[in-house]
């Protein structure tokens, strides 16, 4: 039993001084910027513009839920009008990002370390050492840098769409006026609660990103090592992302 | 010159490398033997700071590299091209932009860079394929774009990682007279790791056998051809005991 609490132990530690060790390599990379310019404007597009159909997916559907759930809580109690706050308020501090997050975990994560895996096991990896790259400045730095910008922006544009569907939810079945929807939607807004999901995205894309890249670079073990990286990748992804949302809630609001 | 001094290294409780001292001098070929899992291409990585010995050293032109930070790896693998043995091609990259990714590091003008990316992929006579994916190559063709790659950056040393393994006996021979070109053509110093002992004595000046961690003989083709080491017979002559 000791035993295995110390292997446990000494497991932990190691883990915390390899994400240590990646980090500083991270940091060391980023003067490199002749290397890592070129791939970002790639990521950009892949993390950015191909993520945004299931993002905004997502929020279109999370919007009408919003609206008809708002609706049937107040039972006539409380104004209609607040349906417009509960959409607004919600789907910017909250659902906006955290789903978003969360399939972009799926979706972003994911990809990345199966993409990186592969590469590991193939020795691609290895041959861009060769060819005097640093992997980190070549294959990491431009992840982390689109997850971290494009996150952002992504998660914008699904607060948007998902403000929109609650709006026009609101028109169709809930028989709100657009002004009354209006009226809900600004009456406890706060410029706080835009850029609080901004930066709550901001470091999700940082956290898949990252997570995905460093679990797909320590991948070894074939096509099964390529299937597990891609798992735990989600997996570690998905908990970050709950646990930063905590974090952000206690420092921030 | 290369030199391994005294290089141990084990990976958990698997001892690999076990005291391994070997030179591979300026202009030679040097071909390294040995049972599958013995450690071959362990050493060749070493040479190039993939991997780090647990104990001794590796030397490259007096450079020990497992003290060269970044910049000191960076202008080391300037030096020396890497031949993988299954090729790790860059699957998204077709076969002319795998071989400019090197020379892009380089900071060459494009022109220049076309011109040897043209070059290196007609002396493997696979002029042609540049637009090609690596998906869409032969085992043999893949491996001859990994040569490409590393003389597209006329390098000092080349190392290749099991050249001809898993190819048939033509293309085998085919990779193997491409060795030995690419030594005439470009006047490099190699190392190559295999246990196809046909190959060996083609592409080899000396012939190094390594054996449970260190080396067990080394000599000129000759020399091996006619050891008396019960050991190297074995291996050369492919008996099973």
């Amino acid at each position: 039993m000791i035993e295995l609490i110390g292997a446990r132990a000494v497991q932990a530690i190691e883990a915390v001084g390899r994400w240590g060790h990646f980090m500083q390599d991270l940091g060391r990379a980023f003067p490199d910027v002749g290397t890592w310019r070129g791939p970002t404007m790639v990521q950009l597009r892949r993390v950015g513009v191909d993520s945004l159909p299931v993002a905004l997916f997502i929020a279109a559907f999370t919007g009408v839920v919003l609206a008809l759930q708002a609706s049937y809580t107040f039972t006539g109690t409380v104004p209609l009008y607040f349906v417009g706050t509960l959409v607004g308020k919600t789907m910017m501090l909250e659902l906006g990002p955290v789903l978003a997050g969360l399939a972009l975990a799926g979706r972003v994560g994911a990809s990345m370390a199966a993409e990186l895996g592969t590469m590991k096991v193939t020795e691609q990896v290895d041959a861009l050492e060769t060819l005097a790259y640093d992997p980190q400045a070549y294959l990491v730095l431009p992840r982390v840098i689109a997850g971290t910008v494009m996150f952002p922006i992504i998660v914008a544009l699904a607060m948007l769409v998902g403000i929109t569907t609650g709006w026009l939810t609101s028109l169709a079945l809930l028989h709100l006026s657009t002004p009354e929807f209006l009226k809900g939607l600004q009456l406890f807004y706060k410029f706080k609660d835009t850029w609080f999901g901004l930066f709550k995205s901001s470091t999700f894309g940082f956290t898949v990103t990252l997570v995905g890249c460093v679990v797909g670079l320590g991948t070894y073990g074939g096509a099964e090592g390529v299937g597990r990286s891609t798992t735990r990748a989600v997996v570690y992804s998905c908990v970050l992302i709950l646990v930063l949302d905590a974090f952000w809630a206690v420092v921030l609001l | 010159m290369i030199r391994f001094a005294d290089v141990h290294k084990a990976f958990g409780a698997k001892v690999v490398l076990d005291g391994l001292s070997l030179e591979v001098k300026d202009g030679e070929t040097l071909v390294i033997i040995g049972y599958s899992g013995t450690g071959k291409s362990v050493a060749l990585k070493h040479i190039v700071g993939l991997l780090h010995p647990d104990a001794g050293e590796v030397y490259v032109d007096d450079r020990a590299v497992s003290l060269l930070d970044r910049p000191g790896l960076t202008d080391l693998r300037r030096d020396i091209g890497y031949v993988f043995q299954f090729a790790a091609l860059f699957d998204s990259m077709t076969v002319a932009e795998n071989v400019a990714l090197g020379l892009k590091r380089r900071d060459l003008p494009e022109e220049e860079i076309a011109e040897r990316v043209h070059e290196a992929l007609a002396l493997v006579d696979l002029t042609g394929s540049d637009a090609r994916f690596p998906a869409e190559l032969s085992g043999g063709m893949r491996k001859r774009v990994g040569i490409t790659r590393a003389i597209a950056l006329r390098p000092r040393y080349i190392l290749y990682d099991e050249p001809t393994t898993g190819l048939d006996p033509v293309t085998s021979a085919v990779m193997d007279r491409l060795m030995v070109r690419t030594r005439e053509h470009l006047g490099v110093t190699g190392v190559v790791v295999t246990h196809d002992m046909k190959s060996a004595y083609t592409v080899g000046d000396r012939i190094a056998m390594l054996y449970e961690g260190r080396i067990r003989q080394a000599g000129t083709v000759l020399e091996i051809q006619e050891s008396d080491d019960p050991v190297v017979r074995q291996f050369i002559e492919g008996r099973p005991t």
